[in-house]
């Protein structure tokens, strides 16, 4: 865990008494809206379809028990009691009064949490692997780069009025669990053949209504160089980028048209500039960074201890943890992934009971620190395996045990037109009609890994160019259509989904994925070939004939 | 994707003006007497274009009660009631088509 120091928490103090004015003002008609919007905005605060939604950030998607016990808090007080994790580590509070609103900043305040940098035109929350200092696949901890850059860029000046909103992601696995490729800027965090820690840095990435996979740039940063390499990035978009049109605004837009090369070139030239100068990180501040997150004391342990190896007679204990259970890099312990995917509820939502659950037992088993992963399920990243029976048993009576991680019904999915006003179709609805048809447990893992995302509109906040099967909703005459694309994928491999074909409407769409399926069932060359693998050795052809034949 | 806000006026039908009440954001629909409801029931019903850019002015004189306004279309049931004319606005009045969690 991080921890914050004085300054941290007088700063965000200062910050939500500002708001509370600010609020005062809107409600007494001293501010206008269009004066206040931009105020609101910039504490995470939107207007929904209902209501005023309320996003907070959890950088690097890392809470402490006490922090998630806050955010249930905040939605059993000032909400509907729930809240909606998002792909990019963060909450939304779906159902918040503007009335209420600083008071729920307050007591976010109180245990380090807040909306900045989860809207506008800045550099919004850096986001990382949520097995990050606990996978064994790490060169290092990633979020100690992540919170350096937290640092530097929360309310940068320079970097507040950016032509759009800018989005960093960064892995420090060879496995890509952070979606880095399809971020504006994507560090890849590993060692040279002399040891040395750097990044390759892409930029470029993105989802939207222009998708691109990022392009690298650098293939070796030494990471001592990261926030002039980084602000050298920043500058030529802030300089080059365009702000005449909202659409064409984004960094890949400029990478896309001037072409990557022409592009790094640009940066380099900025960066021989301030390469050496204050943003240079020395190595007692990148210790000093270091020093603030406290890891559990690890004493290697039994593995398997002989509890754990007791308790996986238990068939349904069993599924679970073959399932949710993941190696850790001390011996004896585990990561373990908590699924927000419960067959027909909405994707990513927990309620206030639920978190505090996760709470408890981040309490009681994990070191009281929990993560948020971009799939939208929670995870602890530091448990004893002599205890995964106990956790799995009070996770299962809080229904959150389904054991479908990475499975069909793992739905990547947006708010969509039940909250947003900005969607043409709903997302989540599909999203539980189709996890319906796949609940049966020994279906879904003879599928095996198959990641499915929906976005409610082109802006693709549900990652739907990059889904297994990505859904796009669309408007066609005032109805929902969907659009189908196969083969997409967020990680280290990431590509872009391929059109399967016409859209088709919202009641033929679970149809259609079960027609998909069947389809890769019938055709994968042996049960070890992923769906991924099998679009991808034969294209998106013969599902579109066997589809399409169908509906 | 372009909100109402931002789309071109069109009015091919009944039409009211809506947006979303200040302090809860809740949806409101402009009345007769140049208020907010809550009720649906309670709009003014205008079916022309000048009929319609007129209520929206008047909506957006003051930005203390609502904000957001514009005109969305709405049906005229067969026994005079008013309904929302699309899902959006369906959703904005029943709320999401699902069970919240709980």
């Amino acid at each position: 865990m991080y921890v914050y120091d004085e300054f941290d928490r007088a700063f965000l103090a200062e910050r939500v008494a500002e708001f509370r004015d600010q609020v005062a003002r809107r409600l007494s008609g001293a501010l206008s809206e269009d004066e206040f919007k931009p105020l609101r905005l910039m504490n995470g605060v939107y207007l929904q379809l209902h209501a005023y939604m309320l996003r907070v950030a959890i950088p690097y998607g890392t809470l402490s028990s006490d922090q998630l016990r806050r955010l249930a808090y905040v939605a059993r007080t000032y909400d509907r009691g729930y809240g909606h994790f998002t792909t990019r580590q963060n909450i939304q509070f779906n159902w918040i009064k503007l009335e209420d609103l600083p008071d729920a900043m307050a007591a976010l305040a109180e245990v380090g949490v807040h909306g900045i940098q989860t809207s506008g035109n800045c550099i919004r929350n850096v986001t990382t692997d949520q097995w990050a200092g606990a996978t064994p696949q790490e060169f290092d901890d990633p979020r100690i780069w992540a919170e350096i850059l937290r640092q530097y860029s929360t309310l940068h000046p320079e970097f507040t009025y950016l032509p759009r909103k800018f989005k960093i992601a960064i892995t420090a696995a060879p496995k890509d669990r952070a979606a880095t490729k399809v971020h504006d800027v994507g560090l890849r965090l590993h060692r040279n053949e002399a040891g040395e820690l750097g990044f390759e840095v892409l930029v470029g990435g993105g989802l939207g209504r222009t998708p691109f996979v990022g392009k690298s740039v650098r293939a070796f940063l030494p990471a001592r160089h990261l926030l002039s390499y980084i602000e050298a990035i920043m500058r030529v978009y802030n300089q080059y980028g365009r702000r005449d049109n909202i659409y064409k605004a984004r960094i890949k837009i400029l990478v896309h048209e001037i072409g990557a090369e022409a592009f790094a070139k640009a940066v380099e030239a900025e960066w021989e500039a301030i390469r050496d100068g204050a943003l240079h990180l020395s190595d007692e501040i990148i210790a000093d960074i270091r020093s603030r997150f406290l890891y559990p004391d690890f004493t290697p342990r039994a593995d398997p201890p002989a509890a754990l190896v007791a308790a996986l007679e238990d068939p349904a204990f069993a599924d679970w943890h073959r399932n949710s259970v993941h190696p850790h890099k001390v011996p004896g312990y585990a990561i373990v992934t908590v699924s927000l995917k419960a067959i027909g509820a909405p994707p990513g939502d927990a309620t206030a009971d639920q978190m505090d659950v996760v709470a408890a037992l981040a309490d009681d088993f994990g070191w009281r620190e929990i993560r948020v992963g971009h799939e939208q399920n929670l995870c602890l990243p530091n448990v004893a395996q002599e205890d995964l029976p106990a956790i799995w048993r009070r996770l299962e009576a809080a229904g959150l045990a389904t054991p479908n991680v990475n499975h069909i019904s793992d739905i990547i999915a947006c708010p969509g037109l039940d909250y947003c006003a900005l969607a043409n179709a709903r997302a989540i609805p599909v999203a539980q009609e189709i996890a319906k048809r796949f609940k049966d447990l020994d279906r879904s893992r003879a599928i095996g890994r198959l990641h499915v995302n929906i976005s409610g509109c082109i802006n693709a906040c549900g990652h739907h160019h990059v889904g297994h099967i990505g859904i796009l909703g669309v408007e066609k005459n005032g109805q929902e259509f969907y659009q189908i694309t196969l083969g997409g994928r967020a990680d280290e491999h990431a590509q872009l989904g391929t059109l399967l074909g016409p859209a088709v409407s919202y009641e033929q769409v679970p149809g259609l994925i079960e027609d998909v399926v069947d389809t890769y069932m019938e055709l994968r060359a042996d049960p070890q070939e992923l769906f991924i693998d099998t679009v991808a050795r034969l294209g998106v052809e013969p599902f579109k004939e066997r589809v399409y034949a169908a509906h | 994707m372009a909100s109402p806000q931002q789309q071109k006026l069109k009015v091919n039908g009944p039409v009211a003006v809506t947006a979303n009440r200040l302090t809860d954001g809740a949806v409101v629909w402009r009345t007769a007497q140049e208020g907010w409801s809550p009720n649906l029931a309670d709009a003014v019903i205008v079916t022309t274009a000048d009929q319609a850019i007129a209520l929206l002015a008047s909506a957006q004189k003051r930005d203390t009660d609502a904000v957001g306004a514009y005109v969305a279309p709405v049906v005229i049931e067969a026994d005079g009631a008013i309904a929302p004319g699309n899902l959006r606005e369906r959703i904005r009045v029943a709320g999401p088509t699902f069970e919240l969690p709980h």
